[in-house]
């Protein structure tokens, strides 16, 4: 592998694309604001910042989905003007994104066919996919159904769909987001190699231990602007996240002490079957947590969180009162309103559309979830001051920016509205609270608060269900971690015990213990 | 040169209060042409419509007596609309409101009964308007039906039922062959407010429901339910509101007051069942509704606004024999600019003028 290579030995090539004062104005908000980026031929190169910085707006205008307001892009040293991806697509820039556009129900060739031009026949094109796929060691079925496929293997499918066009740069965003730590490594040597062959890549992402071990260079954004350009491997982590973040960021503390108590929540065998026809089956689901203790649940998505959080919530209720039991109470056939009133509380992995309603004042999403259990409603009237109140106290203890008292939920950011869901919940000092992806799409500072604000709830004898995709975060706050797979649930691991490779091994569905091996589930 | 829609990040609270005002202006600017093709004086015929009616006590009277329904009406309706489903169905149930009604009054025709019979009359239209209003919502709760189409359906069941009752069954023997009641007995009608004026005390009663629906949408927990059903199905079920339990019930409220709108109509200004006991207030009703932007003040202010069509219609027939049809195209029109002005409250229209990057388009 050849070292960073310092810009001098460069001095005689051309950069393989360039942006110069590259600016994208939304109104009066600068969601690009003047950036220079240079990506140089066989380089890896990292674009590093949080939620908000303007990464997702400057690779779109690469890739021709974003005309600049300003600036211009020079592509192997001529000027480039793309009226869409298709003119990005010509020039061999192929991207990768986040969330994936497959149709479910179509086998893996006809999802590729769909974007290619159409010109080979589709049993060539199917061979060549077999053929590209096999190549890079990204196997593929071309003949199997997308619903049937784990998101690591839908994933290859977008990945294959864009190296069959042969392209000479690819931009990846957040590919590991979705990813267990052995499949992340599977696709570190994959790009490795595509860097061998000549390729660039422009890799976007937050983890910084990631970029760290893969990237020739990174481009820190934020706030719209480019902070700067350096070489990862001479970099440490935490001055990384210092040029990302603009500051240093908090640790957070564990308060001194934790005790656990009596078991608040408890599921027995929960079995449930999905609304949806290619939605998970919940199998035999148990656990039980105490309070004042953390429960991490791992997993890659898709694989029954959604489903749990269903069924612990209410929002689908099981059959049997007994298969969920909340501070006590048989709960399983409570909707959500009740099992709120027996002190349950939730915060959902969408912020809008499912915890808030998105055009709807702050105070009145206080109202959604506090209706039942707190003073809000007074004989079927709502006490308007109660509800202002809960948005007041929620905004002073957990730091919610905000541009008036009571405005709609939409126009906060991502981190200020996750900030007041959580204080909304936690204002009602529940006895359990389940939470899923609690900093998802969270910029650092608020995360910081909000994995906080859990861990002093436990102090105080809350029982805390966490359901996450980032290891890191239930390293940092859960006591166990258990893994879901399938729509079944682990054993949990003590956090001390929960190596980066165990978790992966589960969440890959391999068991830790050998005797029983995983059941090949494919439908 | 592009016109381009941006995302506003909040809505705009003056737009939307503004946004009916610049709807009507282009309605009127299109009837404007409208006139002009049909080879009227735009100024003398818009006099006509939105003027004279404006100036004397009877058609001011009249007016508010053609917006009563209207009103009534719209606040049902503007339930539903606000949790997102769809009865189009109105003017079935305010017919339905209007025989159940009636059948009291046929029944104690003559008779020395007392002054019950209004009360029960008025209760009779509200339950019968509401179980006609239920079949729709029963049927998409259940089956998935769609509301839209099952509501607007039984409208034309509705039709020929009171069609058949007044050739058939209920005919006033007396009456000359016309399909219609006999005139109710005066316990049977609804009384005037000013003896020899036109206002009844169904314009009473569509006040106080305007004032019930302005409280219960804006004060109770049940009228949030509505609101945030229809805005975010999703949170609403995490905040714990059942939407089908919600249908049924936003469904039961339009029916029943569409249906006591009926019974008012016919028991009050018109004084006996027969066809054509409304020129299509249950579908006015929905640009009522949309005109006053879901909100009860609003609906009245529109149904006020649209009376004033219907009687600056007529008058426009007779004064200068533009064809009462011009009514319906006017409300047609005006009800597409409302639905289109809509679009910003949420978004604002940005012009982006041509850009050097058009010169060398062709990199």
């Amino acid at each position: 592998m050849l070292d960073p290579t310092p810009p001098d030995p460069r001095a005689g090539q051309t950069p393989l694309l360039q942006t110069i004062g590259l600016t994208k104005r939304y109104g009066s908000f600068l969601a690009n604001d003047s950036i220079d980026i240079e990506i140089w031929p066989q380089e890896i190169h990292a674009l590093l910042g949080e939620n908000g910085a303007g990464k997702s707006t400057l690779v779109k205008t690469i890739y021709g989905l974003i005309q600049p307001s300003e600036g211009e892009m020079l592509w192997q040293g001529e000027k480039m003007v793309l009226s869409g991806p298709h003119d990005a697509r010509a020039r061999g820039i192929g991207m990768v994104f986040q969330h994936f556009s497959l149709f479910d129900n179509l086998t893996v060739a006809e999802n590729v066919a769909l974007g290619l031009d159409g010109k080979e026949s589709f049993k060539d094109m199917s061979a060549r996919l077999e053929e590209v796929s096999h190549v890079y060691g990204l196997p593929l079925d071309p003949k199997r159904e997308v619903w049937q496929l784990s998101v690591g293997e839908r994933q290859r499918i977008e990945i294959v769909r864009v190296l069959m066009q042969n392209p000479k740069f690819l931009i990846l965003d957040e590919p590991t987001a979705v990813l267990t730590p052995q499949e992340a490594d599977q696709l570190f040597i994959v790009l490795d190699r595509l860097k061998s062959e000549g390729r660039s890549i422009l890799y976007i992402s937050h983890k910084l231990d990631e970029v760290k071990r893969l990237c020739d260079t990174a481009t820190i954004l934020r706030g719209g602007k480019k902070i700067s350009t350096c070489i990862p491997h001479e970099e440490t982590a935490a001055s990384l996240a210092r040029m990302m973040v603009g500051a240093d960021i908090q640790q957070v503390k564990a308060r001194a002490g934790r005790q656990t108590t009596v078991p608040r929540l408890v599921v027995n065998d929960l079995n449930l079957d999905p609304d949806d026809p290619h939605g998970v089956h919940l199998r035999g689901i148990s656990l039980e947590l105490k309070g004042g203790e953390i429960l991490g649940i791992a997993g890659v998505a898709g694989n029954g969180q959604d489903e749990l959080f269903a069924a612990l919530s209410g929002e689908r209720p099981a059959q049997d009162p007994g298969t969920i039991v909340i501070d006590g109470h048989a709960a399983g056939h409570l909707s959500i309103t009740n099992r709120r009133k027996l002190g349950a509380a939730f915060v959902p992995e969408e912020r809008l559309g499912h915890g808030t309603a998105p055009r709807m004042r702050l105070s009145e999403n206080a109202l959604l979830t506090g209706h039942a259990a707190s003073g809000m409603v007074q004989h079927g009237f709502i006490n308007t001051a109660a509800t202002l109140s809960t948005v007041d106290r929620a905004t002073k203890a957990f730091d919610v920016r905000k541009a008036k008292r009571d405005p709609e939920a939409a126009s906060l950011s991502g981190g200020n509205l996750q900030k007041f869901i959580v204080g909304r919940e936690i204002l009602r000092n529940p006895v359990v609270l389940v939470v899923s992806q609690p900093t998802w799409g969270v910029d650092a500072g608020a995360a910081a608060v909000i994995r906080q604000a859990l861990l002093d709830l436990a102090a105080e004898g809350c029982a805390i269900l966490v359901t996450s995709q980032d290891l890191d975060e239930l390293a940092e706050i859960a006591d166990r971690i258990a893994v879901m797979f399938h729509g079944r649930l682990s054993e949990p691991l003590a956090t001390a015990d929960a190596s980066r490779e165990k978790l992966g091994l589960l969440m890959g569905g391999s068991s830790l213990t050998p005797k029983e091996p995983h059941d090949a589930v494919g439908a | 040169m592009q016109l381009v829609l941006e995302k506003r990040a909040e809505r705009s609270t003056t737009i939307a209060l503004v946004s009916p005002l610049i709807a009507i202006g282009l309605t009127i600017v299109t009837m404007s042409i409208l006139f002009l093709a049909l080879g009227k004086n735009p100024i003398s015929a818009l006099a006509v419509y939105f003027i004279t009616p404006l100036t004397d006590s009877y058609s001011l009277q009249e007016i508010a007596v053609k917006a009563a329904p209207l009103v009534m009406i719209a606040i049902g309706l503007s339930m539903c609309y606000l949790a997102n489903v769809w009865n189009i169905g109105a003017e079935g149930q305010f017919l339905v409101g209007a025989v159940a009604g009636s059948w009291i009054a046929v029944k104690t025709q003559g008779t020395d009964a007392g002054v019950w019979v209004l009360p029960a009359m008025l209760l009779m239209g509200a339950v019968a308007g509401a179980l006609y209003a239920l079949i729709p919502a029963i049927c998409k709760v259940r089956f998935g039906a769609s509301e839209i189409l099952v509501s607007l359906m039984l409208v034309y069941v509705a039709e020929l039922f009171l069609d058949y009752l007044v050739r058939g069954p209920w005919r006033d023997p007396a009456g000359f062959n016309f399909p219609t009641t006999a005139e109710f007995d005066p316990v049977a009608t609804v009384p005037l407010i000013v003896e020899g004026g036109r206002l009844h005390l169904g314009v009473v009663i569509t006040l106080i429901v305007v004032a019930s629906a302005a409280v219960l949408l804006g004060r109770t927990i049940k009228g949030f339910e509505i609101r945030v059903v229809g805005a975010a199905p999703r949170a609403a079920r995490f905040g714990g509101f059942r939407s089908n339990r919600l249908i049924l019930l936003t469904f039961a409220i339009s029916g029943a007051l569409a249906g006591l709108a009926g019974i008012i109509e016919v028991a009050g200004p018109i004084g006996h069942l027969q066809p054509g006991i409304s020129p299509g207030y249950g579908f006015t009703a929905i640009i009522v509704a949309f005109l006053g932007r879901l909100n009860p003040v609003g609906i009245l202010i529109a149904g006020l606004f649209l009376a004033l069509t219907f009687i600056g219609g007529e008058q426009a027939q007779i004064a200068m024999k533009i064809p009462l049809d011009m009514t319906k195209v006017f409300q047609g029109i005006l009800l597409f600019y409302v639905l289109a002005c809509d679009s910003l409250i949420l978004y604002r229209i940005k012009l982006i003028l041509p850009q050097r990057k058009a010169a060398d388009g062709t990199a």
